[in-house]
């Protein structure tokens, strides 16, 4: 993508758009290794519960970077800036969605017991 | 909506008139289409919360623990990563005019969105059978709920996936098809983003 720096024609950014073999096959190493390596820490290893309920949770997170980089080629090039920003916006939404939810039905939970 | 693309396809065309002007009118849809993608990720995020907030009412039957199979997930997880990529393979050579080599491509993902759905159908089968099924607890109800979505959307993508190579057969590679392409690209890219999420929240954090 950075041979076209700021290309000012969308059909140019469109051309590092849709990638190349090479980005495809080290994005989809990196998202193999990244899934191998928490399948193993909970299928026979012997970190602790806690060690790697934090690794796995991790992995995960950079796998989908790895997965928004690589594969749905997201970037901060003038094209590529409202995809990004939309998926940010979502993600601030999301991780209230979900966060806030879990947080308060966990401390209804902690306080009815 | 489609006469906003008309129009700006035509002042675009009059601007410019070189063969890459498809990229813009195509642009705005492929746009729309990835914000369509965002709510869809709010939805999923809602059932995610909701399996947060109900995985451990068992009603005193079975946990993550006694019905997961990491192995087995962790094929399903290949599937899916490698049809990703062949989606990807299929998006270079269709960007190359490669009318045969996408068609190759886009049969191969689908192949292997088929391996991976029938993985699915079988262990919902299984735990069925075995008495596990989604009314059994309200853990039960909440997996069936957030597998079965993202097994639905597979299944979509899949039947998509039929039509466009139908269409490309037919019309080949022309503008509109690639627009609906890039399209679904996007959808089978972000299908797999979810699974990250699923197998991490669900099969790894309930086998834990």
């Amino acid at each position: 993508m950075s041979q076209h720096p700021k290309a000012g024609h969308a059909a140019h950014a469109d051309e590092g758009k849709h990638g190349s073999v090479q980005s495809y096959i080290v994005g989809f190493i990196l998202a193999v290794i990244l899934t191998v390596i928490p399948f193993w820490m909970v299928m026979d290893s012997n970190v602790s519960r806690k060690a790697t309920l934090i690794a796995i949770s991790l992995f995960a997170i950079v796998q989908i970077v790895v997965h928004l980089k690589y594969f749905l080629h997201l970037d901060f090039s003038t094209e590529g800036k409202p995809n990004t920003f939309s998926f940010l916006f979502t993600a601030l939404v999301i991780v209230m969605l979900v966060g806030l939810s879990v947080w308060i039905i966990f401390s209804a939970n902690a306080l009815m017991m | 909506m489609t006469s906003h693309v008309i129009q700006s396809h035509a002042a675009h065309a009059a601007g410019h008139g070189h063969d890459h002007e498809h990229h813009d009118s195509g642009g705005s849809t492929v746009f729309g289409f990835w914000l369509y993608l965002m709510t869809d990720c709010i939805l999923f995020a809602s059932v995610f919360a909701t399996y947060a907030v109900l995985f451990m009412n068992t009603a005193g039957g079975v946990s993550g623990k006694d019905i997961f199979e990491l192995d087995f997930v962790l094929v399903e997880t290949f599937a899916l990563l490698l049809s990703s990529i062949t989606y990807g393979f299929a998006m270079i050579a269709a960007h190359k005019g490669n009318k045969g080599g996408t068609i190759r491509w886009l049969l191969a993902t689908f192949l292997l969105g088929a391996v991976f759905i029938s993985m699915e159908v079988y262990e919902f089968h299984h735990l069925i059978a075995a008495g596990h099924g989604p009314s059994s607890s309200a853990f039960l109800s909440a997996f069936f709920a957030l597998v079965g979505m993202h097994g639905l959307h597979v299944a979509a993508g899949m039947l998509w996936m039929i039509v466009m190579i139908l269409e490309v057969n037919r019309r080949g590679l022309a503008p509109r098809t690639m627009t609906r392409l890039t399209c679904l690209s996007l959808f089978w890219h972000f299908l797999d983003i979810v699974w990250i999420c699923v197998f991490t929240i669900v099969y790894l954090m309930g086998a834990l």
